[in-house]
């Protein structure tokens, strides 16, 4: 194995340490009353945002904030009640941008349409550019010969 | 006219980006406004007696969510003196995440510009509000639908440009 080999697998290694690690966040360990809950309340925790730390899930932080919307979301999940209860009811008090995936609604049409619509604008102005200007190889090709004749000829 | 094309272009993104620098992140529009205030009943903080949220129905009220751990709330504080001096406007202060004996030392220090002061140790009542960062007000009308929320200490500015205009016209509501 060459030294870049190596190198490759060792970051490869490193990335998977990474996302594999059993450590989220500090936290004490939470009982749930069945693994369908503990998924839930792992799903919910990475889905919303912190508000105080905007880049981060609340999984993730360690705002007192998410603390306690995590703590909330636990009760909630405890209680047994459904992703889309837990989630109205955040939506409810902090907004869709608690969300990190925020709804398809009129407001978000830019959001969600917008990088489209720029791809389409820029294939559009890629398509208009190459067609405007056509390439014959042949010609550039003799041009070329021409030029290198006469200068054989001089 | 095409050849034009790339200058909109370029305009028209500067004009984003800089639409994007005025803007701040932190603030963030709450989905509160114009919907009922939830309701609460917690401690006082000067007393065990509890209080709710109906006592102020009929009222134009202000809920002002402060702490003793808060630096902003103390650059605020003077704005609140202000708006106590106001005929007609419930003064309602929501110690938020707080120790008690703190938040009283800390009326007593910079003085109390509230009619009521109520006690949120845990923050409960703060989630139903959807406070996320510390100060923020909320200026509720005689119908008790949130009008207006701050996000952040009140400005001298903040105070004469939007919220005394606000609690005016809020006075003036017949109901």
């Amino acid at each position: 194995m060459n030294l870049r080999l190596k190198a490759i697998a060792l970051l490869v290694l490193i990335t998977l340490a990474g996302s594999f690690s059993p450590v989220r966040s500090a936290e004490p360990l939470l009982q749930f009353a069945n693994a369908e809950q503990a998924d839930l309340y792992q799903l919910l925790t990475e889905e919303f945002r912190c508000l105080k730390c905007q880049n981060q899930n609340l999984a993730d932080s360690n705002a007192s904030l998410a603390q306690d919307l995590r703590d909330e979301i636990y009760q909630a999940v405890l209680k047994g009640q459904s992703r889309d209860e837990i989630a109205n009811y955040l939506v409810a008090r902090y907004g869709d941008f608690v969300l990190y995936r925020p709804p398809v609604k009129k407001a978000t049409y830019l959001l969600w349409f917008g990088p489209f619509l720029l791809l389409l604008f820029a294939i559009g102005a890629a398509w208009l550019f190459i067609a405007k200007k056509p390439i014959s190889p042949t010609t550039v090709h003799s041009e070329a010969l021409e030029d290198a004749r006469r200068r054989l000829n001089d | 006219m095409w050849k034009y094309a790339p200058l909109i272009l370029f305009f028209g993104l500067l004009g984003f980006l800089a639409r994007g620098l005025d803007l701040d992140p932190s603030e963030l529009p709450s989905p509160l406004i114009d919907k009922p205030a939830p309701q609460f009943t917690l401690p006082t903080l000067h007393s065990d007696a509890t209080l709710s949220s109906d006592a102020f129905a009929g009222d134009v009220w202000l809920l002002n969510v402060w702490a003793s751990w808060c630096r902003a709330c103390i650059t605020e504080h003077p704005e609140l003196e202000k708006l106590n001096a106001i005929e007609g406007l419930t003064m309602v202060g929501l110690n938020y995440k707080d120790i008690r004996e703190d938040g009283k030392a800390w009326l007593d220090r910079f003085g109390d510009p509230f009619d009521e002061v109520l006690f949120d140790q845990q923050g409960g009542t703060g989630i139903d509000y959807g406070v996320y960062g510390v100060p923020e007000t909320f200026i509720m009308d005689k119908q008790g639908n949130i009008r207006y929320k701050h996000i952040g200490p009140i400005s001298p500015d903040d105070l004469k440009d939007t919220v005394v205009p606000l609690i005016e016209m809020l006075k003036a509501e017949q109901v």
